[in-house]
This record gives C-alpha cells, structure tokens and sequence, in this order.
C-alpha cells in the first residue's frame, strides 16, 4: 500500500468556472516526492516557460506533501508553485498553519488553479464538493476579514488562504495569506492569484490520511521528536524568542545588512532583537500544525501611536528589512509595519528592503523629494510605516515601491542599488561575510533566498558541523548538499527549522514508512538534486541565463566596513565555477544530457 | 487516585499533535474530526484550549446508553464503550452535555477517550509542550493554587 500521498488532484479552471478530480500521477510522486518537488513537475510539464506570469495560462499549484497532515515532524507545511511576477523564475513560496494539512484532509495532494476568472471569486472545498462564488463582497478586504467572513458564510472550522489588497492591486512582491497570519510571502504569489481575480481558497476535510507501515511511522517520528526536543536551536533558542533569536548572533558576528547593505553591524540591534521583543510584545508562542517548536511569535502593539492590536511577528527577516536595513531601531514601529504588510499581504522581506533602496536613492540624491512626497532618510521609523502603508495601497510613491527594488532602482538608473538577485531582495545575512550563503544567494532557483540553502547553519550556528565563514574551500559541495536536502524537506512537507535537529537519515524513515517506498538516503538526495534540476531547466528555458547567477556589485566589489568580516567580499569568481563542476553541469552553467539522464528527467 | 490527563492550557502552543496521536492510534489515520481529544485554536486571542473527556462520575452517556454499551470501570475510572454492544443509537451523543462523545461514521459505533485503555495516553506521550500530562495528582490545579497561595503570602509581607 501506498500511503502519504491520498492520490487524488483537483484541477480547477477560473475561465471556463470548472473543475474535476483527477488521479494523481504516482510515477512522478515516486520521482518528485510531493510539495515543491511533485507540484514543480507539474508545472513544469504544463505550462510554457515564457508565459507571461500574469496571463491566463499561468498555474498557481497549491501542494502538500505526502507527509503534510501526519505529525512526523513539523508536517504542516505546503508550497504554492506558479511563475513569478517579480523573478521570471519558477516561484515555490512555503507556508505552514493548518491550511494545508486540511487540503490533505479534504483528500486532496495537488490543487492546479488555471486560467483567469472575469470577475472576483473564492472557491470553496468541502472534502469533494467544490464550488466556486463570487467575491465582490470580500475584494478589497484583509486576510483577517475574509476569514471572518469564510468562518461565518462557509464553514466554522474551514481553513483558508487568502489575498489581500496588494494581492489584487499585484504589488509584485504579494503573498498568500492562510489562517490570518501564515504566509505564502515570497516571489509575488500572491500577485498571481490576484490577476487570476482568485480572493480566497476556504477548505473543509473530514477525512484522514493513512501510512503505509503504521508501527514504522510512529517510530521514525517518535525519533524524531526526540530530536528536536533535543537541540539546543530547535526546544529552547526557538521557542524562546522565535527566528528573532538571531538578531543578536547575526550582529555579533557581522553580518546583519545594515542601510540597504552599506554597513553589516547595526549599533542598534539590541534594540530589535528576539530578547527586546520577549519583553516588550510578545503574549505566547504559537505552532503550526503538527510542529513541536512553536516559533510563531503573537504579539500585542500597545505603542500609543499605533491601534493597540494582537497580530504575529515580527520574525527575524522582518525586523531586519524593515529594522536594521532601514536603520529602523524602533521595534513597535517594525510590529506595525510588520502588521500592515499581514493586512495588506505582501512579503516583508522584498517590501522592507525596497523602502531601504529608496532611501539610499533619496539620500544620494538620486530619487528627488517631490517623487516621493516626504523625505525618506535611513533611521525614519514613521516614513518607513508610510511606506508600507502607501505600497499595499499602491498609492503615490507606493506604486513604484510594489515593483520590488530591482525595477524601482533602474527606473532612476541606478540598478546596482537593488540589493537582489534575479530581481529577487536578499534576506537578512550579508553573502559578503557567509561565502556559502553567497553562493546559494547567486545560484537559488528562486532568486535572493535564504531558504533554498541555509548556509548559514554551518557557516554561523556550527549545524551540522561548524565551517570558517569566510572559506572558499568546499563551500559549492556544501551548498549543494543542502539545495538538495532542502528540496527533499520541501516536497515531503516538513519544516525547514526540524533540519537544525533532524537529518537526511530521519527523513528518510518517516517518508518511506510513510509511502512504503523502499527509498535510500541516497535515493531522497538524488531526488532532491532532480527537482534542482527541473527547477533550473524551466528557468533557463524562461530566458534566465547562467549570466544571472550572479550578486550585486556591492557584494563583489565593496568590502564590508566594519566588525569582525571588515574587508570581506563575496568571492564568486570562485566559488560559482566549483557549484557548476559539483552539480555536474557545463562551465556555462548548463545541466549536462549526462547529468539529466542520471537524474531520470531527460 | 486514579490517573487522568490533566490539561494545563497556558502550555499549549496549538500545534494539534493531540488530534494527530488520538486518531492516528485509534481511528488507524491522522484524522482530527475523528479524534477523541479536542484542541481549539483561536487566532484572535491567541488562545487554545483542549479538552476531552474527564471520565464522570456518573457518566451521562453510560446512564443515557439504552443497550449498556458505556461502562464505568471500577477500578480505574475509565468510561469506555463496549463496542460489541453499541447499536450506534447516537444516545449517548445526545446526553453528554460536554460533547465528548461522538458517532464515528465508518465503524457506525459511539466513540469516546478511553484513556487508551491501560496504555500510555498516546496524546500526552506526543504532547511536545507538556500540557497535557497523565498522573494521579492534578498538577495543574496545584500550581493553581500554589501561585494563588504565593500571592497571598507575599501581600501577608508586605504589610
């Protein structure tokens, strides 16, 4: 018996208002796993590479995987698949929550949205009954209400996913919002399901999802729950003060981007850390399902300047992009800019650090004051909410801040101000000073990103074992290994944060006992690798050239000012010939016939 | 003093594990609207609260059960339902003013918390937080009462 995967897809089609369930195709889920690997596949079959992401014949791929709604270990976990609007590349954007164990419960593996409705609609799932209805009662509302609503026209205990205003408006950089507060955040998903006029998915399940050897399952998760409960990141830095916990380390050992970048030590930072925050806001922890960390922070704004309000965050990313990069130290400031982009939903990372191009724009006086409307200086905690405000609106200078960094610095002539990769904005670690992180900076299928190989475990937090930051030596096998355990992570439906305890050998136990696939951790690595290369193929073929593998010049050129990496640059030149030779593709960057019959795609 | 699963809900972080361990163990899949422990989350308030059932003294569900099907074990406690003899009636459902027992439709049969009948409650092995606990004592309820007891003794010193 096959478990895990229930074998049921649900396609949908918003231009004809159909849909129908469709056997799941068990020869790709044997190759692509589920998730980010099995929806890829899929997207990658049916839609033509150079589609415009905002046509009619762009997908968006709702997908949990075979693990997602068991509780192996922090299973609660879909991606959301389609083109980006902002990249160009394949976008897979994670979210956790009850969301997606609940498509699971409601017997289904993939959803594929299609096509493009002509007037504003949700769809709502229960088990097999599925509809579609308008929404010109909730357009224009926050991911708040339109659970609101959902819960009281739908179904009480419906889970749901949703836009907001940015969404719809396509800031490019606009997130899918599920059980209020979770999100979809990166890669303007949020802006795909906005052009298909998609407001909200609401589901219902009441059915189960069985394993193939249940004696084996329990084991394999009980160890490892042992394990998280364990580490020292995983049972106690986590839940104590959330990713914020980082805010510190990442100070002190030189790397948090500081002013869009200028500067890797921010004089501020125990202002805005994880520790600061447990004082000043923090209510209680908070899990997605079936997660034994709890890392979500809810918080209480009581600054009198602001609507005293209970929201989630701010996490670690997020207080740098719209803290330490915007050389913000006000952490109530940082909560509510933080709570605007849940409202208006949209990705904090991308919005915060735009606002912090701008203002390196408007202080090297290149974006004149009358474009903006007010003077935007490094340090303004009240422009940097404006802002936000202003972008979820797409309102007056707004609507340049919704085209991400990349677009807004070249329509002043000033690309090199983009702090970003494929149009994409870094996350909260300077590549400059973590070499790894550089390399899986430059070679991420997604563009800037953090989570397609966090680099940083080993080359600052010592997990799995401890590397010289600073190091060119090895680091393209390391950032490889770890794009391909996380792809794995990804597409069985697991947690990124269990990998700070848990390893390959555990992921393995939990997905073959759950599938009954005789897998080795050989067999899950090389699965990992071949949903990398899948991922690239489509973007090559999208017109993303090997010439794009590349970071900004102030990471190559400019060495870091001050701390303990002074004079460091990233070293790319070197690193990104040894990633392709270790990824067994050409020296153009290319994946060789060799490689892809290897790996079973060509 | 028996044993019982003692919910101390400050501890809970919502992650629903209860739900996953309960019907993964006695429905044979993970399957929260067929579990037998309830964890509600409230997004708003940032609140979660579980419950189940605390096993009654006179249990209205045995007392409502018109085929004898519910019985209260004598030593232990435990309210369980005797499958063999449950006509799947729905009585009971109707009686238990908590709604701690339930018609689960594929086995057609009335079910309940059994305390996984003489085994280690599968909820409070896999509960990662530590709110729910399995014991004699119950331990929330003191630290109840010990955090009330301390306040008072500190305003004693105080004046």
């Amino acid at each position: 018996m096959l478990g895990g995967w229930i074998g049921n897809v649900l396609r949908i089609n918003l231009s004809k208002m159909t849909y129908n369930f469709e056997p799941l195709n068990y020869e790709w889920a044997k190759l692509y796993l589920g998730g980010r690997g099995l929806g890829s596949k899929y997207f990658t079959e049916e839609v033509d590479p150079t589609v415009d992401p905002f046509s009619e014949d762009n997908k968006l791929i709702l997908s949990p995987g075979p693990l997602t709604g068991t509780y192996g270990a922090a299973n609660g976990r879909y991606m959301m698949i389609t083109k980006s609007p902002l990249t160009g590349t394949i976008a897979s954007s994670n979210s956790g929550g009850y969301f997606p164990a609940e498509l699971k419960y409601a017997g289904i593996d993939l959803v594929i949205i299609e096509g493009k409705a002509s007037h504003p609609v949700y769809i709502t799932i229960y088990n097999n009954q599925v509809a579609i209805k308008d929404a010109s009662k909730i357009w224009g509302k926050n991911s708040d209400e339109v659970e609101d609503y959902l819960h009281s026209t739908f179904h009480r205990d419906a889970k749901i996913a949703s836009i907001g205003p940015a969404g719809e408006k396509q800031v490019l950089f606009a997130a899918i919002m599920n059980d209020k507060h979770r999100a979809a955040g990166r890669s303007g998903v949020g802006a795909v399901m906005g052009s298909k006029n998609l407001k909200a998915i609401a589901v219902r399940g009441t059915l189960g999802v069985k394993v193939a050897d249940r004696v084996k399952f329990r084991e394999a998760a009980t160890d490892a729950f042992r394990a998280i409960k364990e580490s020292p990141v995983t049972a106690a830095g986590l839940p104590a003060y959330g990713t914020a916990v980082l805010v510190n380390i990442i100070n002190q050992n030189g790397l948090l981007p500081t002013r869009n970048f200028q500067d890797d030590v921010f004089e501020d930072a125990e202002k805005i850390s994880g520790e600061t925050m447990a004082k000043q806001l923090l209510v209680r922890n908070k899990a997605c399902m079936s997660c034994m960390i709890g890392c979500a922070r809810v918080t209480k704004l009581a600054d009198p300047r602001y609507k005293a309000q209970t929201g989630e965050g701010p996490e670690y990313e997020t207080i740098f992009a719209l803290g330490s990069d915007c050389g913000v130290s006000d952490l109530s400031a940082i909560t509510k800019a933080n709570y605007l982009c849940n409202e208006y939903g949209m990705d904090p990372i991308s919005a915060g650090t735009t606002v912090a191009c701008a203002m390196e724009m408007f202080e090297k006086g290149i974006i004149p004051q009358g474009d903006i409307g007010m003077p935007l200086k490094f340090g303004d905690a009240d422009a940097v909410v404006k802002m936000i405000e202003l972008t979820g609106k797409r309102e007056g200078f707004g609507d340049k801040l919704a085209l991400g960094s990349y677009r807004l610095a070249s329509l002043y002539g000033h690309p090199e101000f983009s702090m970003s990769v494929k149009k994409q904005e870094f996350p909260a670690y300077d590549g400059r000073v973590a070499q790894g992180m550089a390399l899986e900076y430059a070679t991420s299928n997604r563009g800037a990103c953090h989570v397609r190989g966090y680099m940083i475990s080993p080359e600052i937090m010592g997990v799995p074992e401890k590397l010289d930051p600073y190091a060119t030596e090895n680091k393209a096998f390391w950032t490889k290994t770890f794009q391909d355990v996380t792809a794995v992570v990804d597409s069985v439906g697991m947690c990124l944060f269990t990998t700070f305890a848990i390893n390959i050998n555990h992921i393995t136990n939990l997905f073959t006992s759950a599938t009954g696939l005789d897998y080795t951790q050989d067999d899950m690595m090389k699965a990992g690798e071949r949903i990398y290369n899948i991922e690239r193929l489509f973007n090559l073929k999208a017109g993303i050239d090997p010439s794009q593998d590349t970071l900004p010049k102030r990471l190559l050129e400019e060495p870091v000012k001050q701390g303990p990496a002074k004079g460091m640059v990233a070293k790319l030149s070197v690193l990104l010939p040894e990633y392709y030779k270790e990824r067994g593709w050409g020296s153009d960057g290319i994946p060789t016939q060799e490689k892809l019959k290897e790996l079973n795609i060509a | 003093m028996a044993k019982r699963i003692r919910i101390e809900p400050s501890k809970c972080i919502g992650c629903k594990t209860c739900e996953l361990s309960c019907s993964f163990k006695h429905q044979g899949m993970f399957a929260p609207s067929l579990s037998r422990i309830y964890n509600e989350v409230f997004l708003e308030e940032a609140s979660f609260i579980t419950v189940t059932c605390q096993q009654c003294d006179d249990p209205w569900c045995a007392r409502a059960c018109p085929s004898g099907a519910i019985v209260k074990h004598p030593d232990t406690g435990v309210v369980e339902v005797i499958e063999e003899k449950c006509v799947g009636c729905r009585t009971c459902v109707s009686a238990c003013p908590f709604g701690m027992i339930k018609y689960v439709e594929y086995k057609q049969k009335a079910d309940k918390c059994n305390l996984c009948g003489g085994d280690f409650p599968e909820c409070v092995a896999f509960c990662p937080t530590g709110c729910l606990t399995f014991e004699e004592e119950d331990e929330p309820l003191r630290t109840k009462i010990l955090n009330y007891v301390n306040a008072v003794k500190e305003g004693q010193l105080e004046v």
